[in-house]
């Protein structure tokens, strides 16, 4: 039977290697058939701005790596709207169109809903 | 119940690799059973058999190895964050021509297929080190 597990991402996008490894064990889960999320939250939530230019300090860009998440069939993305609200950031700066805003109360709901987290 | 770790934090570098060495002990010392501690990004470095602590620290590489052998619990490491940071199995090192292997004995090298395993067969997965 399908499980249902949500990954978090919580941490800017270049300081630590994290969030480009919770993107690879994401891809790398896509092989098994479950049903896969992933919410962008706290800093985390800068990871989804438009236009970065990461092959300036040699890495690769999360606004370039994000958009292969629809090539998996990864199509639940979530972004936690009181941490773009904090950091001034607006959803038309965002790379993906589609994405979900969910404030802190329906966070509490989504996060009710899976089987297990993963934390980024 | 059936739980899993993650461990994504170095040792020595904060206070979470004790924290779930703490925990894995408490949850089998309340019978339930682990089912795999995954060894992710810069935990890595967990699995060295050239681990040398002062001796007034604790030796989280045998701590984890004496954990596993009395309780059959999987060590696994995840290849990809292990390859990149220089720490190798005799297969690897061989693969990759280099002078010498660094896994400890009862961990083992894979794929991080091995985390989304853990998650799917355990009741339970937490994470250290996020």
């Amino acid at each position: 039977m399908k499980k249902k597990l949500l990954f978090i991402s919580r941490h800017a996008p270049y300081g630590s290697s994290l969030p480009k490894d919770a993107l690879d064990a994401l891809l790398a889960a896509s092989a098994y058939d479950q049903d896969l999320s992933i919410l962008f939250m706290d800093d985390g939530v800068f990871q989804l701005l438009k236009n970065q230019i990461a092959n300036e300090i040699n890495q690769k860009s999360f606004s370039a790596i994000l958009p292969v998440l629809s090539l998996y069939e990864i199509d639940s993305i979530y972004v936690h709207y009181e941490s773009l609200e904090k950091r001034h950031i607006t959803i038309n700066e965002l790379v993906f169109d589609g994405i979900q805003v969910l404030d802190s109360q329906a966070i509490g709901v989504l996060l009710a809903q899976q089987d297990q987290l993963l934390s980024f | 119940m059936i739980f899993s770790l993650a461990i994504y934090a170095a040792p020595y570098s904060s206070q979470a690799p004790d924290t779930a060495y703490k925990f894995a002990t408490a949850l089998l010392a309340n019978n339930h059973k682990i089912y795999r501690i995954f060894f992710y990004h810069d935990a890595i470095h967990h699995a060295s058999a050239l681990t040398t602590p002062q001796q007034d620290e604790p030796n989280f590489t045998q701590q984890w190895q004496s954990l596993a052998k009395t309780h059959k619990i999987d060590l696994v490491v995840c290849i990809a964050a292990a390859l990149k940071r220089g720490l190798l199995n005799s297969q690897e090192a061989n693969r990759y021509n280099k002078p010498a292997a660094n896994l400890a004995e009862g961990f083992e090298i894979s794929g991080l297929g091995q985390l989304l395993d853990a998650a799917v067969n355990s009741d339970r997965f937490i994470t250290f080190g996020s």
